[in-house]
């Protein structure tokens, strides 16, 4: 039904540390692994399914590792993938870093994590929060607290233990935007999306029940209001702490939350936003002598808000050399190494303009490979302000002791996969 | 502290010290040992001698140790079944431990020891623990019970543990029924046939109801389960939807995916005119939609999924063809799926937007995604008829760009366009023929040479075209020869009088020279419909031409269904059914969809194949090149009844003075006149035969030959030809080419010298400088003399493996100082290091599995041997003769693996395994050897034994 066995390897194929969990793969099959990568690059025709024989790897790949599962039968591909990135957010709550050295430095703990992790190929529990609760990395002792399953473990609510205490109950709840764009040569925009994300910080004692309200238009539309400015979100996904039905029937989104960090949910909204920053580019190419950009950026936003840390990446041939730069404000620096000129802004206020043009030597013997067109691609962040207008109406905290509990809530806007194609 | 340090210690004697270590008293100690060895196992190590000390320190209080026991006993177990016994008294003590997590440990460590005589006493602990007061002991046990059913079906069965696994289906805990969900699912897979999950609305809504409970994973397999249930009727169907709906919202992609596919499959019963029925289309595509923001890899999945769905369903997605946009950082195998999902949703309604997202893709640098978006472009003039003119002025466009890949890309789906919309854009051919000399790949050189013979009329030097074509015959795909031939009789029967040579030449070439039947076949049809009645031929050959259907590579419509029922699964990845690529499950029953409620046909009913889809007509499929289909459709036969019966010999001349008088009697008459075999073939086409099958008949046979002779007899060691080493223009005179040999064990040098100098030679005498093998002379060089001009003589000068030994560079280099009267002159050559493999080189067979593995990876090479055409039981005996040992061989999947050996007369053992696939003949061999660096020279050595 699904993984064989799991691998964990270096870069040159070398197994680290391995779990067989079913036995219907022989384990040296594992070897044939790194070729046949090999051999698919070099075609350049990788793909994360590969097969030998009967034998499939399903695999991806994490800082100087390749984490591959095995299998012989028709296993639930997508559930594969997401166990093993899965196992890249354990084991890095684990170890901080998953790398080579932390599996190495670690290699009981690892162990004893596949084993809970996954059970002849069924993945079990896999919230680190509760697996911290019975797998530390001081070894335990066989002491009389530790002699007891976490009730978590098999409870409906397997994310959050029972007997948290807190002095002052808080939660900070984060509404994060980021702007997809994808804009054409001639300026026109391709496609752009939103991708909502609602983070929680829970510092809450017991057991405690949660409601958030949003400014959500199927549930004002539900309940028959329609009052002030709501969002139409296209898709919703959540963790899974909220009930799914509850939130399928009336839009009520109710839960426990986990303790700490999480992400509450995401949400998709389809509707076409003005690019935030807009870029519009000159980049002229004379071969065998130069290359001159000219990079003009607007901040198409309210006058009041201000973006943060922006950076214009504007990619160059990879054989250009001698740059000169002349910016109107922030700094531009050349990064040979990924064939870009990134011009930064720290502070860039709604419905300024600025310029940026660079100079560029090429030389007179021309590179034979061809070079691909990379887009522009823009980072920046703006604070206290949502694009879509999504806003947290209320928290509702309910708790059987009846404490007292105060939200926090903040926005931010930022970019996500910003990208302006060029006519260079 | 880091574990690392338990990785450290390498030294000799280790094992001996980890014994007494892991006997120690101290538990510090002891534990401290149990890590070394658990490190030593985890770098690949063999530490199973210390089997019976690590399974003294199970007995123990500390959970981390004995977690670390029970983990080396699930490795080693295996390989010491007996003292796994040992084993089993602390097992079935710890299933009783008051601790719950270490009952569940036992249970789940038990399960996983894959040994018969252990699984007896598994038996008892397994009982209690399924019925454990702990749900955390319950879920393991249930998983369990697969485990032991994997080694021990029987066992299973008779201890009535499927009963009892059915009963935790009812289990207060969610966990708890969603792993016994799990666990008979996967027993069922192996029972296809067993009514083994027993799904009905009873339990059907038990798991619905833990699917809102239990963990993420749980629901998967919850859902995976439900997608086998076939509702009673559309009722229970929404009912179901309605409760599954709600997952699309979850988190991980794999609960959506899953959903999706329950979702698929139960709308099918749905009818289409509910509301629900739409209200469900509509919920569908956002989730669909967001899958595309996972990572990469899950993207891939899902794209590969959502081309199943747009396929079956195209009314999902139809409004969203710009989230399937490239972005730029998409790694390539998302860039392809998302480029077949733009075609298959393109429309009249976004071809704009597509088109130049297309045109942009086709300025790209890589060069699959590139040729892919040049025939997605081609693909869209076919499927909307609107944008035909604007897709053929964009590939225009690329084709002076005269990149080429993208100017044959081009043309591939230029063709398909001329057959889409005949008599519209043939003003472009003139633009097309510019290109001809650039063509370099069958697939574009047919299409051109397609394009020539359908329009030869408005080209006015098609002959000429075509004839150039035609020069390389021999060395053309058949996909470009049948092609060409096609091309050149459509040619004839358009301008007969300038083209008679022409069509006389690709007819001989077709019919006689060619192996390949279906050319044949095509030539010989071709010449008897053009001798016979060549009206007919006319009509058959240039008849009109059935239009092709908008819609390509769309997946057979059964295959379709049974893939929407594997949603998310390897098959739904692959596109092919389970059966295709799982081993043992061809008997497995193909998944269906369910039928429409009111078709009258129950669900189980094998009739109802494709009720679901069948109210449109399958659509047509272009039929991919190569295909027999294709060429069939190429050949232009397609109103047969014009064919009629083959009519009398007789009535042949007649015909051909019908068509152009004289233009066809010079053809035959030719014709007979130059082969009179051919001259008869007209009249009684059965003669031919023979002669046609000669060919191949004979290849056959000398296939026979070679394979009796390779069988019977081994062949003698390989000896390269002679070369020159030393020419006469460097040594005054003196010629020296020559060879090595391995005869009866001895290895010589074979010279042939020539005195091309005035004067006699004489004195002479041989040295080689220090080698990699300690090759020497074992004797003096004896040349007769006196060695007069112009005379050439062989010697023999036998070598032994003695002499000094230095490392060259390559290993086979060998550096020789050659006197005489004259001189000293000094050569280098270098020798097989077949030469070298002594006849005691076979291994026997324990010692080569042990070896094998003894030897690092990294000492393992790797090489291709190409166009190797020997079959593995001759390859095995030539090799044989120049002592490369055939130890064992075995077959996986019609791929023989030949494991040999050979020794090197320093002692130097090499393993090889030597793949062959039938058919193939690319071989793949693989060479460890702890002396990693003779491995070149061996490969090279394989390759000329194998290929002389």
């Amino acid at each position: 039904m699904s993984a064989s066995a799991v691998f964990v390897l270096d870069l040159k194929g070398k197994v680290l540390i391995c779990r067989n969990y079913k036995g219907d793969v022989d384990m040296v099959e594992i070897d044939h692994f790194l070729p046949l990568l090999m051999q698919q690059e070099e075609e350049g025709l990788i793909c994360p399914v590969m097969s030998h024989g009967n034998v499939h790897f399903l695999w991806i790949k994490h800082n100087n590792l390749y984490l591959v599962a095995t299998t012989n039968k028709n296993s639930n591909a997508s559930l594969v993938y997401s166990f093993l990135y899965k196992l890249v957010e354990v084991f890095t709550e684990y170890f901080k870093e998953l790398e080579e050295e932390s599996i190495q430095d670690n290699f009981v703990v690892v162990y004893e994590l596949l084993d809970e992790l996954m059970d002849f190929g069924f993945p079990q529990t896999t919230d680190s929060k509760i697996l911290q609760e019975y797998i530390t990395q001081e070894g335990a002792k066989l002491e009389v607290a530790k002699s007891k399953v976490p009730t978590t473990v098999t409870n409906a609510v397997s994310w959050r233990s029972e007997g948290i205490k807190y002095k002052k109950n808080e939660v900070f709840i984060d509404v994060i935007e980021s702007i997809n764009v994808l804009v054409n040569a001639n300026g026109s925009v391709m496609s752009s999306d939103i991708v909502g994300s609602i983070k929680l910080k829970t510092m809450l004692s017991g057991m405690p029940e949660l409601r958030l309200g949003l400014n959500d238009r199927v549930l004002f539309a539900l309940t028959g209001r329609d009052k002030g400015k709501t969002v139409a979100m296209e898709d919703v996904k959540f963790h899974q702490c909220v009930r799914l039905s509850r939130f399928e029937s009336d839009r009520t989104i109710s839960f426990i939350p986990p303790d700490g960090e999480s992400e509450l949910m995401s949400y998709r909204i389809n509707t076409h936003v003005k690019p935030l920053i807009w870029i519009e580019s000159v980049i002229e190419k004379f071969s065998h002598s130069r290359v001159e950009i000219m990079v003009k950026a607007k901040g198409q936003f309210k006058k009041q808000s201000v973006a943060n840390n922006v950076e214009v990446r504007v990619p160059v041939p990879s054989d250009a050399d001698s740059p000169k730069f002349k910016t109107s404000t922030g700094h531009a620096k050349y990064v040979p190494e990924k064939n870009l000129v990134v011009w930064t802004i720290k502070s860039f206020p709604g419905g300024k303009e600025y310029l940026m043009r660079a100079h560029f030597g090429l030389p007179s013997v021309e590179n034979d490979e061809m070079e691909g067109k990379p887009p522009i691609t823009v980072n920046f962040e703006i604070p206290y302000f949502t694009v879509s207008g999504i806003q947290v109406r209320y928290m509702k905290i309910i708790e059987k002791s009846g404490y007292q509990a105060l939200p926090w809530v903040r926005y931010i806007t930022q970019s996500g996969d910003y990208q302006l194609r060029t006519n260079a | 502290m880091t574990d690392s340090k338990y990785f450290t210690t390498t030294k000799k004697g280790e094992i001996f010290e980890l014994k007494a270590e892991l006997n120690s008293d101290k538990k510090e100690k002891k534990k401290e040992a149990v890590k070394k060895v658990i490190a030593s196992m985890t770098v690949g190590k063999d530490v199973s001698a210390l089997f019976p000390d690590v399974v003294n320190c199970m007995q123990t209080d500390n959970l981390e140790l004995k977690k670390l026991v029970y983990l080396y006993l699930m490795n080693y177990a295996k390989s010491q079944p007996d003292m796994a016994i040992m084993a089993v008294n602390t097992f079935v003590k710890d299933c009783e431990d008051p601790n719950p997590l270490i009952r569940a440990l036992a249970v789940r460590t038990m399960g996983c020891i894959r040994v018969d005589k252990i699984t007896e006493y598994l038996c008892e602990p397994l009982r209690k623990c399924l019925k454990d007061e702990d749900p955390y002991v319950r879920k393991t046990a249930a998983v369990c019970v697969a485990k032991l059913h994997d080694i021990n079906a029987q066992l299973v069965e008779d201890q009535g543990f499927l009963d009892t696994l059915k009963d935790l289906i009812s289990d207060s805990n969610p966990m708890v029924v969603a792993n016994a969900v799990a666990a008979l699912s996967e027993i069922a897979e192996s029972h296809p046939n067993s009514n083994l999950l027993d799904l009905n609305p009873q339990s059907i809504n038990k798991l619905l109801t833990a699917l809102n409970e239990c963990t993420e994973w749980g629901q998967i397999f919850i859902l995976d389960c439900l997608a086998n249930y076939t509702p009673r009727d559309d009722r229970e169907s929404q009912s179901i939807c309605e409760r599954v709906t709600p997952r699309l919202s979850h988190a991980n992609s794999a609960v959506v995916l899953s959903a999706v596919k329950v979702l698929m499959k139960f709308m099918e019963m749905l009818p289409k005119d509910l509301d629900y029925y739409g209200t469900l289309l509509k919920k569908l595509a956002p989730p669909l939609v967001t899958l595309l923001s996972a990572e990469p890899e899950l993207q891939y999945v899902a794209l590969r999924n959502i081309n199943l769905i747009v396929q079956k369903r195209p009314e999902i997605l139809k409004h969203e063809m710009k989230v399937f946009f490239v972005k730029y950082n998409d790694p390539i195998y998302v860039k392809l799926e998302k480029l077949d999902i733009m075609i298959r949703l393109a429309s009249q309604a976004n071809i704009a937007q597509v088109l130049a997202e297309l045109k942009e893709y086709a300025t790209e640098v890589d060069v699959d995604f590139v040729r892919k978006a040049v025939r997605a472009i081609g693909r869209c003039a076919i499927k909307v008829e609107q944008s035909a003119e604007r897709c053929v002025s964009t590939l225009l466009d690329l084709i002076q760009t005269k990149v080429n890949y993208v100017v044959q890309e081009a043309i591939v789906v230029i063709k398909d366009i001329f057959r889409k919309y005949p008599n519209k854009y043939e003003s472009v051919i003139a633009t097309l023929c510019e290109n001809l000399d650039s063509l370099d790949e069958p697939e574009a050189r047919a299409a051109m040479i397609w394009i020539v013979g359908e329009y030869a009329e408005r080209i006015d030097n098609a002959d000429e075209l075509l004839e150039s074509f035609l020069e390389g015959f021999h060395d053309e795909s058949t996909q470009v020869q049948l092609q060409l031939l096609t091309a050149i009789v459509k040619l004839f029967l358009k301008k007969p009088t300038e083209t008679q040579e022409l069509v006389q030449q690709v007819l001989s070439l077709a019919t006689q020279d060619s192996d390949n039947p279906d050319l044949r076949d095509r030539g010989y049809i071709y010449w008897r419909l053009l001798s016979t009645d060549p009206v007919a031929a006319k009509e058959v050959v240039l008849a009109e031409k059935p239009l092709i259907s908008e819609e390509t590579d769309l997946i057979e419509p059964t295959l379709l269904e049974e893939l929407i029922c594997h949603i998310g699964t390897l098959a739904s990845v692959y596109h092919k059914p389970p059966s295709a690529f799982v081993e043992g499950s061809r008997g497995v029953q193909h998944k269906r969809l369910p039928a429409r409620a009111g078709s009258g046909e129950s669900a189980e009913s094998p009739d109802t194949v494709s009720t679901g889809g069948v109210s449109e007509a399958p659509p047509a499929v272009i039929p991919s090149q190569g295909d027999l289909l294709g060429d069939l459709l190429n050949l232009d036969l397609t109103p047969p009844t014009t064919t009629g019966p083959p009519p009398p010999t007789s009535s042949m001349q007649m015909g051909a003075m019908d068509l152009l008088g004289g233009g066809l009697d010079s053809l035959l008459g030719g014709d007979i006149g130059g082969s009179p075999a051919m001259g008869a073939s007209f009249g009684a086409p059965p003669a031919v035969m023979p002669g046609s099958f000669n060919a191949p008949v004979s290849g056959g046979l000398s296939d026979l030959f070679d394979l009796g002779g390779g069988v019977g007899m081994p062949m003698g060691a390989y000896v390269p030809p002679k070369t020159v080493w030393l020419p006469a223009m460097k040594a005054k005179g003196l010629e020296i080419s020559g060879t090595f040999a391995r005869r009866s064990g001895v290895v010589q040098m074979e010279m042939t010298l020539t005195n091309k100098a005035m004067s006699v030679m004489g004195d002479f005498a041989i040295q080689f400088n220090r080698n990699s093998f300690g090759l020497a002379p074992a004797g003096p060089l004896q040349v007769l003399t006196p060695f007069t001009p112009n005379q050439s003589i062989e010697v023999t000068l036998p070598l032994n493996t003695v002499g000094p030994v230095m490392k060259m560079e390559p290993l086979n280099n060998l550096q020789v100082a050659v006197k005489n009267n004259i001189d000293v002159f000094y050569f280098s050559c270098q020798y097989p290091i077949s030469m070298l493999f002594v006849e005691d080189g076979k291994m026997e067979r324990q010692v080569f599995l042990a070896t094998w593995k003894d030897i690092p990876n990294d000492n393992e090479s790797q090489f291709q041997i190409k166009d190797c055409h020997l079959n593995s039981d001759a390859a095995s005996n030539k090799l044989q003769g120049s002592n490369i040992f055939t130890i064992a061989k075995r077959t996986v999947d019609g791929q023989d693996m030949l494991y040999q050996s050979m020794k090197l007369t320093n002692g130097i053992w090499i393993l090889a395994e030597l793949k062959v696939q039938a058919g193939n003949p690319n071989y793949t061999i693989s060479l460890k050897c702890r002396a990693p660096e003779v491995a070149q020279s061996v490969f090279q050595s394989y390759e000329a034994v194998l290929k002389n």
